[in-house]
């Protein structure tokens, strides 16, 4: 299983690939739409393309609770097998 | 002049003959021609007739951001492009213009079908988790004028003309009215198309309207010519900056000409040809004149729709003769740029724009033998040195929708 910092680096690559983030931005304390401004229609393609990256699934539900880059890393660490 | 008049403060394009206005005005005054093959896959699988298109000189993704690029369809790039070309043009400094007293009227054909298509493909072939979230905003026919709403925060009304190849023309005629009626100072107006795709190049060669000129490309749309042979499919986007006149003067703004008057309406005849008597064609450009105060006398040039067809491009001349009488000028645009659908009124608006503010109307290509039902006189070879006052231009569409734009000068 991948440690934090491997799912933050993934994830970060997500999110500039569908966001234009600066990698170096996305950082565990980090709100998506706050700080990051990701809109809602984003975070439904990074959720897929995590799903995809870390074998994990993201219900609808769940995408809603996950507020910072640390609540994403944390929900992958917990639910990829 | 009343203090509702409107003017044109700023131009943006991104067309077959250049991704700028200028690089496009020196392809209209060169007789340089946008239409090449089509190098792709689909003309071959699917034995399509028609093997040529207009296709844009400079790829949206060279310009654009690459997270832009990828939100946008082709449609709402090239809207994004000439808009941020024209508010640029226009120089309104770091103040901007009052979101509530800003507007924007982009028109297209038929939007971002082309994502329609895409996105369709992935849910059938890798099913829902495949499909974009973006796939409504991007396929949306309102969605160029809504992405130039947002990036210049216009508030005073955001609208999409949806009339086939009068679109983008619609798109100033809207402007125009939404100006007069005093509900903006400012107006962000034209139209978007960007299209060429296996299924339209497909349905447009069933209709049996596109040239098939395929071994002699850019020799195909040849308006007016007797071997004519239909219509050569394009993409782009044409953006301008209309003002009340005393908003611009108040700011100091360069004007490029004014846009007196507008006039729009519909044959009720035919779902695709035109009216052949031309007499709502003419009725759209005497409301123009009308509207703009313009004696029809007054006209010295025509920037036709002429966009190849056998019927269409008499018919048009035949609406000029009527409505202006013999003496206007010439030229149709298409023969370079082939047909840009909903840009094409937009992008040939500018060229008027520019005929007036320049005093030079560009030819028209590929004009070897003049269709004997034409007896008006059409630039060809150099472009001809006027001095401009007056000048219409003219967009129909499928639909029977017919919109003519009287332009005078500063």
């Amino acid at each position: 299983m991948a440690d934090n910092q491997e799912i933050t680096a993934g994830l970060a690559e997500i999110i500039e690939e569908v966001a234009g983030v600066a990698k170096d931005e996305v950082t565990s304390d980090k709100s998506f739409v706050d700080d990051l401004d990701i809109d809602s229609l984003s975070m439904v393609e990074i959720a897929v393309q995590a799903e995809d990256k870390f074998g994990v699934k993201i219900p609808d539900d769940e995408l809603a609770n996950l507020k910072t880059v640390s609540d994403a890393v944390n929900y992958v660490q917990a639910n990829s097998k | 002049m009343s203090s509702s008049d409107v003017v044109v403060t700023g131009l943006g394009a991104t067309t077959p003959l250049g991704g700028d206005v200028e690089s496009t005005w020196e392809g209209l005054l060169s007789g340089r021609s946008g239409v090449s093959a089509l190098e792709t896959d689909w003309v071959e699988r699917f034995d399509l007739p028609v093997k040529i298109a207009s296709q844009l000189a400079v790829d949206p993704a060279e310009v654009l951001s690459r997270v832009e690029a990828r939100r946008l369809d082709r449609s709402e790039q090239v809207a994004l492009i000439a808009a941020r070309q024209a508010w640029q043009d226009a120089s309104f400094g770091d103040d901007g213009v009052e979101p509530e007293r800003l507007g924007v009227v982009i028109g297209t054909g038929i939007g971002g079908a082309t994502t329609l298509l895409h996105q369709d493909d992935l849910l059938e072939n890798h099913g829902l988790r495949k499909v974009s979230p973006l796939t409504v905003p991007m396929l949306m026919p309102n969605g160029p004028a809504a992405h130039v709403g947002l990036e210049f925060t216009a508030r005073a009304g955001v609208h999409a003309p949806v009339s086939a190849c009068a679109s983008g023309a619609e798109g100033l005629a809207w402007a125009w009215r939404m100006l007069r009626a005093g509900e903006a100072d400012v107006v962000l107006a034209g139209g978007a198309e960007a299209c060429i795709a296996a299924i339209t190049m497909a349905g447009f060669a069933q209709s049996r309207t596109m040239s098939t000129r395929n071994d002699d490309p850019e020799h195909a749309s040849r308006p007016w010519d007797i071997e004519r042979d239909g219509f050569v499919l394009g993409e782009g986007a044409g953006v301008v900056v209309l003002e009340r006149e005393e908003y611009a003067k108040a700011r100091g703004a360069r004007v490029y000409a004014r846009l007196a008057g507008a006039g729009t309406n519909a044959d009720a005849h035919h779902i695709t040809a035109p009216d052949p008597e031309g007499t709502w064609q003419a009725k759209a450009m005497e409301a123009a004149l009308r509207n703009g105060g313009i004696a029809a006398s007054d006209v010295q040039h025509v920037n036709a729709h002429a966009t190849s067809t056998q019927v269409g491009d008499v018919t048009e001349t035949v609406a000029v003769r009527k409505a202006v009488g013999d003496q206007p000028v010439l030229t149709a645009p298409k023969s370079m740029l082939g047909h840009l659908l909903g840009a094409a009124g937009a992008v040939e608006s500018i060229a008027t724009i520019l005929s007036i503010h320049h005093g030079l109307v560009p030819p028209t290509t590929n004009l070897k033998e003049l269709d004997p039902g034409v007896s008006l006189d059409v630039v060809t070879g150099e472009p001809r040195k006027m001095d401009l006052d007056v000048a219409i231009n003219d967009s129909f569409g499928f639909g029977g929708h017919n919109v003519a734009l009287a332009f005078t000068s500063a």
